[in-house]
């Protein structure tokens, strides 16, 4: 319930007590176990007095590999998060039929499926890709770091921060209750009074920032820093993907952030831009959010489509299929992600020439799409294939995406999608590419690429159940949707009133219970694998006889990635050296120049963060003064020059004789 | 595509380079990125005031308000200021610490004439009852110029600072790295500025 705006006091702005949801009894457990397990966490590091450790080594290292980890542990938090607003949906929606309102009242639901949205696509998504591509881009074109190394932690600091903002607004205030893109005026001032909005502002614009500045980094890492040898044509598929997708982000996320200022500007200063009076035009905000909206679909989908194209050609043993086709269809698709964004609403009034137009445009990116389709399933094609984890997910994923990208040619043709626009049917379709597409490349990336990180393998029997309760539970939980939407069922609806249609919601429901199951095995895969480290120990570096330059090094890779970098002479470069007699030199170590860690990351974020509580609850004076902070600790930060250092040539020496010991211990 | 395949068995080619590899610097092209994505936070702004740029909603237009003089002028100061950081850079190029400062101080003086008339201007503006809530016109007119203000503001904070560094440690790399993403950065906001000197006020009082 938002209750009646109290006066705002000066000291606080309108935050006040009311604010903390003590009548609503599920935010209150769930506020419980979050301090309970938050508390246990905190006094665990202080107990075995871990804080310096964490400071030194991750909190402010600005180690690509560390901050790619740091990314995928924020996704897998937010996901558990994002997947219990799933889980309260399907509950819901299972129950409220014919006169039961269910047990989540309306504008609370309204804000579950809202956070959903947000958290799954900004939080757990956006920080998972980012994260492999932090992660792996350096390693596959042999740089030791990212063009940018302190942007790239203040970058994560700030994403971060955002997920903070939308945390804090489950247990102080509200969330916004606008649905994932906050179309106004339904998000302006009049409809949406309280903090909900202001919340999803702030978050997304800290979080914004981060992601924008990571695309500027990895852009000119890709750009700057290969090794030798390694032209644009010899570079791994996935680093193309993260090209192109980093390219998407920089020229599409300045749009979002523009368009959400000027939503704040609507909300704060009582501007007229999407206002239904005085000359507004909120059909200006729709147009603006999906021109950044469409290609942020494909800032997720291509990196996974990077993650498949490794897997298959690993497993496959064979060079991928198509190479330069694979190339020219990833960039085919970043530019056609810019001519698409109306179909996001054929139906708001645009005629019937211009929807023709995006409608036309839409099916043709399924054209090289369909080319990356045939290239993975030619790579298997007479390839020895290996059915490890990652493979196995590659191949769901050719399965379910296809049935995904039929239903999506549909969706863009307009006269069809006047009958199922805002129905379930969308719903089934864009969960069917992102769960099939971008979940399972993740999982498949994950399996993939966690020996490199950590050194050892994840535990194969819990991620088979991982997979199979995913994939199986995937089907049961949307081919109802798309059923229910075949038959008009709309969207962010809390309660209905035909018990026909309870069936299928129930059945949509015991699907989503399937893929808790798989959250949960893929938890224990970890937790296992941990346990059982040794046995799963990879001491060659190289535990799938992989063809890219991450397996020419240890696992985990030391701090600089590659005692000497390395030389590149062909495509799947590290399939070449071990082809034509590489040998691993042992000797003639030199001093290795390195960027030092810095706190002022943290720091800038942790002042982001309070700037925007300060702003959404109209505080002003901490708002003012956290800004001027802002500015002062950028400044500060300039005036230090003192930023990188060397590794001593005694420090490589020693942990490439240590890395010789494995290997010949192995031999 | 061309790659060159060696029968297995032939020598092997050199895998790695036992020097040091120092990767070009990033930097300028990193920076440029971010310009470009600056550009398109303007481009949405300019795209706002297309659409609502004739929507007075009973209002004051363009034509009743703007003082092509006083924006005239306006312009002259943020031109000057682009050539004297040209200058700046210039005598930065022939390592001379202290003419540089001076052009960059020069440059200093022109961002804050600058931004005095803008403010003065959308304090006259806002006397007159012409605020930015008045119409989708306004809002969108205040935006894009604020918009392109504060950059103005932030630039100078950057002139500041890095005035100071300048002055502390001298023209070493590092300085005249961020010499040049300033200088990039400054002329930025020219060309901007001159789209919105022809689109917002040039075409506002036709």
């Amino acid at each position: 319930m938002t209750p009646t705006p109290a006066p705002e006091s000066l000291l606080f702005g309108r935050l006040s007590l009311e604010a903390i949801p003590l009548h609503e009894p599920i935010l209150l457990v769930t506020f419980a176990g979050v301090a309970v397990g938050g508390l246990a966490t905190l006094g665990a590091i202080t107990y075995f007095r871990l804080w310096g450790w964490l400071w030194r080594e991750w909190l402010t290292s600005i180690d690509h590999k560390k901050i790619g980890i740091m990314y995928m542990i924020l996704g897998v938090i937010m996901l558990l998060r994002g997947f219990s607003d799933a889980l309260m949906m399907r509950a819901q929606q299972a129950i409220a039929f014919a006169g039961f309102e269910g047990y989540l009242p309306p504008h609370h639901y309204d804000q579950i499926f809202t956070a959903h949205g947000v958290i799954m696509i900004f939080f757990v998504a956006m920080p998972m890709v980012t994260g492999f591509m932090n992660y792996v881009v350096p390693l596959q074109i042999g740089a030791r770091d990212v063009a940018f190394p302190f942007l790239n932690n203040f970058s994560f600091w700030m994403t971060t921060g955002g997920a903070v903002l939308v945390m804090t607004s489950l247990f102080v205030g509200e969330f916004a209750a606008t649905g994932w893109l906050a179309y106004p005026p339904l998000s302006g001032i009049a409809y949406s009074p309280w903090v909900g909005v202001d919340y999803y502002i702030w978050a997304l614009q800290i979080a914004g920032v981060g992601t924008l500045l990571s695309g500027v980094n990895l852009i000119a890492t890709i750009v700057k820093m290969r090794a030798p040898g390694m032209t644009m044509m010899r570079m791994p598929i996935f680093t193309w993907t993260a090209l192109c997708t980093n390219v998407l982000i920089v020229a599409s996320f300045p749009v979002l952030t523009a368009v959400l200022a000027l939503l704040s500007l609507d909300r704060y200063l009582g501007t007229a831009f999407f206002t239904n009076d005085m000359g507004g035009n909120p059909m200006m905000y729709v147009n603006l959010i999906w021109i950044w909206g469409h290609p942020e679909v494909y800032i997720l989908i291509l990196p996974a489509f990077g993650i498949f194209s490794e897997v298959v050609s690993t497993y496959c043993g064979k060079r991928l299929f198509g190479y330069a086709s694979m190339v020219y269809a990833t960039v085919v698709i970043t530019i056609l992600s810019y001519l698409v964004w109306l179909h996001h609403f054929f139906t708001m009034g645009s005629g019937a020439s211009v929807n023709s137009f995006f409608g036309i445009t839409t099916m043709i990116i399924s054209i090289p799409t369909g080319a990356k389709i045939f290239n993975w399933l030619f790579t298997m094609y007479r390839g020895r294939i290996r059915f490890e984890l990652p493979m196995m997910w590659t191949v769901a994923f050719m399965l379910t995406f296809v049935i995904g990208g039929m239903t999506g040619v549909l969706l863009a043709v307009p006269p069809a999608d006047f009958v199922l626009h805002n129905s379930l049917f969308l719903i089934a379709h864009f969960h069917n590419v992102i769960i099939g597409g971008v979940l399972f490349g993740l999982f498949a990336g994950i399996n993939y690429w966690f020996p490199k990180a950590f050194g050892f393998k994840l535990d194969e029997f819990w991620g088979k159940v991982s997979f199979w309760f995913w994939v199986v539970g995937f089907y049961v939980a949307f081919m109802p949707l798309y059923v229910l939407g075949l038959m008009g069922v709309t969207r962010r609806v809390s309660k209905f009133e035909d018990p026909s249609l309870q069936i299928w919601f129930v059945i949509a429901a015991f699907g989503a219970v399937l893929i808790a199951v798989g959250i949960g095995a893929f938890l224990m895969q970890i937790f296992v694998s941990i346990r059982k480290r040794e046995q799963l120990k990879d001491v060659t570096g190289d535990p799938w006889d992989g063809r890219t330059l991450e397996w020419a090094t240890s696992s985990p890779p030391p701090a600089y990635n590659f005692a000497f970098t390395p030389v590149v002479h062909d495509l799947d470069a590290w399939h070449d050296m071990k082809r034509r007699g590489y040998v691993r030199p042992t000797s003639g170590f030199i001093p290795i120049h390195m960027p030092k860690n810095t706190g002022a990351g943290v720091v800038l974020s942790a002042l982001s963060v309070i700037c925007g509580f300060a702003l959404i609850w109209h505080i002003w004076w901490l708002a003012a003064a956290s800004l001027l902070c802002l500015i002062a600790a950028a400044i500060v930060h300039t005036f230090n020059y003192d930023r990188d250092f060397h590794i001593p040539a005694s420090e490589v020496i020693a942990s490439e004789r240590a890395r010789t010991k494995l290997l010949e211990g192995r031999a | 595509m061309t790659t060159t395949t060696i029968a297995s068995g032939a020598a092997a080619p050199q895998f790695y380079t036992t020097e040091e590899h120092h990767p070009e610097n990033g930097t300028l092209l990193g920076f440029w990125l971010y310009l470009m994505s600056d550009c398109l936070i303007f481009a949405v702004l300019f795209a706002c005031y297309g659409v609502l740029g004739r929507s007075y909603a009973a209002g004051p237009s363009g034509k009743d308000l703007f003082d092509l003089g006083l924006v005239a002028l306006n312009t002259a100061f943020l031109l000057l200021s682009s050539i004297t950081y040209g200058f700046a850079m210039l005598e930065m190029a022939k390592n001379r610490k202290g003419s540089t400062l001076f052009w960059l101080g020069v440059t200093g003086l022109f961002g804050a004439a600058f931004l005095c008339v803008e403010v003065y201007e959308f304090a006259h503006l806002i006397h007159e009852g012409a605020t930015p809530q008045r119409s989708a016109f306004l809002s969108s007119f205040f935006t894009l110029v604020g918009t392109h203000g504060l950059h103005v503001t932030f630039g100078m904070i950057w002139l500041i600072t890095l005035m100071i560094q300048v002055t502390r440690r001298g023209l070493i790399a590092e300085n005249r790295r961020r010499l040049a993403c300033l200088s990039m950065f400054w002329h930025f906001l020219d060309v901007i500025w001159i789209g919105v000197f022809t689109f917002v006020y040039l075409m506002g009082t036709l």
